[in-house]
C-alpha cells in the first residue's frame, strides 16, 4: 500500500483542479454549514451539496465535507467498511491526491482527516483528528414518517416516541432489538440522530469521543455533526438494553478480540472465516506479531 | 356530580371559518360539559368537518375562539397554545377517530406498536409495560391478544377502525373527536361498534363530538345534537328532542329521509 503515497509531482497537468475541487466559494459555504453544526450537536443543517465527479451513494456527501476541511497540511486516510483497499476508499483518496496534493496515509494513528463509510476505525481516535462519515439518509425517522416537514416539526419539538415505535417493533417481530446498523442515538440529550450505517458495535464509540465527527449527505443536502467530548446515547428500553455485537471467535488474522469482524466466505462447503473489517488495524497487529489462527494458512496462500 | 363536571370541558364562541370567499361554517357557538356525547349532523359540504377541524385545532379559525379545560382546570383559548403544547394535548388529552382507519393508523406498524405509539410519545420506555397496556387495550376493543404483532393491513375495515379507537384511549383522554367512525362499515359491523363506542364512552366517562350523517348513529351514542346545514347550527337540543320533534324544515327533511328499519 505504499505505492499509494507517492504523489504525481512530475507530470504536472496544465489545467489545474482548484484546491480540494471545490471552488472557495462553496467551500466556505459549507464550513458554515459545519459550523452551525457543530454549535447544534446532532441537528441536520441543510447546505447546497454540488454535483460531484462520483455517483450519488459513493460518498458525495462525505467527499464535500472532506474538500471543506482539508488543508494543505493534512494527512487524509479513506475507509469503506473499515478497509483501506475497497474501490470507494481508493477513488476517493486518489481524487484528493489529484486534486489537494495532501498526504495519504492507511495509518489510523498517522490521519489528521480521516472520512470513513460505514466504520468507526478501531484505534482510539484523538483530539486533533476529525472523522468524516459519509451518509445516505440523515434522517432517522425517515421510514417511520415519509413527511420531511412533519419530521422536521417532530425534530423541533423533540417529538421521538417514534423511534421508540421502530425498536418496540423489532423486539415484537424478533424478540430483540434487531437493528444492527444505523442504530439511532440520542446527541447530546436533544437531537436524535441516524449514525450513518455504521454497525451498532461502533455506537459506544462516538460517545464522549476526542475527535471531530462530521457528517455529510450529498443527495438530501444535510450535513451534522458531534463535537468532541459530546454525550452519544444508543435508545433502548427499560427491559431491552442497548447491546453490540458478540463474536464468538477472535480475529483469524490477527487474533484480536473486541473488534468488529467481517465474514469471508473460503469455499463452497460452508469454509468461512472471520477477520477484522478494520484493515489497519489489523495490518497493525499482526506486525506487532500477533496472530490469529489461519495468520499461516493465509501467508502461504498469498505466496502461491 | 363534582364541581369540575358542572364546568364546561369545551367551549366554541362564533366560530366561523372562510375558504378564501366561501364559507366553511359560520358563527357556530355551544358548550361540551365532561362526559357529555355531541353528534354534530348534516348532510354532505354542511361543514361538519370543518368545524371539527377548528374544534381539533388542525384548522385555524377564521372568526371566533375554541376554550378547553386544561387538566388543571383553567379554562385556555386554544390559539394561544404554542405547537409543542398543542401536540402534548393532542396525544394525552384528546383522541381523534377519523373515518378512514388508514389514516389514523401506521398501517406498517404492528397493532401493539399503534397502540404504544402514543404511551411511548409521552415517556414510556419498559418494553414488557408498554406490551402488556397494549394487550390489555386489544382486549377492550375485542381483538384477539394474538393479532398484536399483525400490522393493520391484515385486518378488516371494522377491526382496523376498533384499533383505531384502541390507540385514541390508550392515554385516558377526557375528549375524543370522532369523524364518521362508522362510515364505510356494512351493517352489522357498525353496530357492533356503535355498542363498543357506547359501553366505552361510558365505562372511562369521555366527553365526544362525533361528527356524523347517520342519524342513527346520532341516536344511538349522542346526548345533545347540532344540526348544520350550509356552514351554520340551525338546531341544537337533547337528541331524542331533535330527532324526534325536529322543529326546523331542514330537519325535518333529513329526519323522514332515514328509512324506516
Amino acid at each position: 500500500m505504499n505505492a499509494m503515497v507517492t504523489g504525481s509531482e512530475a507530470e504536472m497537468p496544465e489545467i489545474g483542479y482548484n484546491f480540494a475541487y471545490l471552488d472557495e466559494q462553496t467551500k466556505r459555504m459549507i464550513r458554515r454549514a459545519i459550523l452551525k453544526a457543530i454549535a447544534i450537536p446532532g441537528y441536520q443543517v441543510p447546505f447546497a451539496a454540488r454535483e460531484m465527479p462520483m455517483p450519488y451513494g459513493w460518498g458525495t456527501g462525505g467527499v464535500q465535507v472532506t474538500a471543506a476541511v482539508l488543508g494543505p497540511d493534512d494527512v487524509l486516510k479513506v475507509i469503506d467498511q473499515g478497509a483501506d483497499d475497497t474501490t470507494n476508499a481508493v477513488a476517493i483518496r486518489g481524487f484528493f491526491e489529484k486534486t489537494a496534493r495532501v498526504a495519504t496515509t492507511t495509518r489510523t494513528g498517522e490521519a489528521s482527516v480521516i472520512q470513513t463509510r460505514h466504520r468507526i476505525p478501531e484505534q482510539k481516535l484523538s483530539e486533533d483528528q476529525i472523522l468524516v462519515y459519509q451518509v445516505p439518509i440523515p434522517e432517522p425517522l425517515r421510514f417511520l414518517e415519509p413527511r420531511e416537514t412533519e419530521t422536521r416539526e417532530l425534530h423541533a419539538l423533540a417529538e421521538y416516541g417514534l423511534m421508540h415505535v421502530k425498536l418496540y417493533e423489532d423486539i415484537a417481530r424478533h424478540g430483540h432489538i434487531a437493528t444492527t446498523y444505523a442504530y439511532p442515538v440520542e446527541v447530546a440529550g436533544r437531537y436524535v440522530m441516524d449514525p450513518s450505517p455504521i454497525p451498532k458495535f461502533d455506537n459506544p464509540k462516538m460517545d464522549d469521543c476526542p475527535a471531530l465527527q462530521l457528517f455529510g449527505a450529498g443527495r438530501e443536502k444535510r450535513i451534522y455533526a458531534i463535537p468532541p467530548y459530546t454525550r452519544v446515547v444508543s435508545l433502548d428500553f427499560e427491559d431491552h438494553p442497548f447491546e453490540v455485537q458478540h463474536f464468538a471467535k477472535p480475529c483469524a488474522m490477527c487474533g484480536a478480540r473486541g473488534v468488529y469482524l467481517d465474514e469471508v466466505i473460503l469455499d463452497d462447503r460452508g469454509g468461512r472465516m472471520f477477520v477484522c473489517s478494520d484493515t489497519d488495524h489489523c495490518e497493525t497487529r499482526q506486525a506487532e506479531g500477533h496472530h490469529g489462527e489461519m495468520w499461516g494458512g493465509m501467508l502461504a496462500e498469498d505466496a502461491r | 356530580m363534582t364541581t369540575t363536571s358542572e364546568k364546561p370541558l369545551l367551549v366554541a364562541e362564533g366560530l366561523g371559518k372562510m375558504y378564501g370567499t366561501r364559507l366553511g361554517c359560520r358563527d357556530v357557538s355551544f358548550s361540551l360539559y365532561p362526559g357529555e356525547v355531541l353528534a354534530v349532523v348534516g348532510e354532505s359540504g354542511s361543514g361538519k368537518s370543518t368545524l371539527l377541524g377548528l374544534l381539533s385545532t388542525e384548522l385555524a379559525a377564521s372568526s371566533g375562539r375554541v376554550l378547553y379545560r386544561m387538566r388543571d382546570g383553567t379554562l385556555t383559548d386554544l390559539a394561544t397554545l404554542g405547537p409543542a403544547e398543542r401536540r402534548l394535548l393532542m396525544r394525552t388529552d384528546w383522541g381523534l377517530v377519523r373515518q378512514n382507519p388508514a389514516d389514523g393508523l401506521r398501517m406498517a406498524v404492528s397493532a401493539g406498536g399503534n397502540v404504544g405509539e402514543r404511551l411511548m410519545a409521552v415517556g414510556w420506555r419498559h418494553y414488557g409495560n408498554i406490551r402488556e397496556e397494549a394487550l390489555d387495550w386489544l382486549g377492550r376493543v375485542e381483538i384477539a391478544a394474538d393479532r398484536i404483532d399483525d400490522d393493520p393491513r391484515a385486518f378488516s375495515g371494522g377491526m382496523r377502525q376498533r384499533l383505531q379507537i384502541a390507540r385514541n384511549l390508550v392515554t385516558r383522554p377526557r375528549l375524543v373527536f370522532m369523524d364518521e367512525p362508522t362510515g364505510g362499515l356494512d351493517v352489522s359491523v357498525q353496530a357492533r361498534l356503535l355498542d363498543l363506542i357506547r359501553s366505552l364512552v361510558a365505562e372511562l366517562g369521555l366527553a365526544v363530538i362525533i361528527v356524523t350523517h347517520d342519524l342513527a348513529v346520532a341516536r344511538l351514542l349522542s346526548h345533545r345534537t347540532l344540526v348544520m346545514r350550509q356552514g351554520r347550527v340551525i338546531e341544537t337540543g337533547l337528541t331524542d328532542q331533535v330527532l324526534d320533534d325536529p322543529r326546523e324544515p331542514y330537519t325535518q327533511l333529513l329526519v323522514s329521509s332515514v328509512l324506516a328499519a
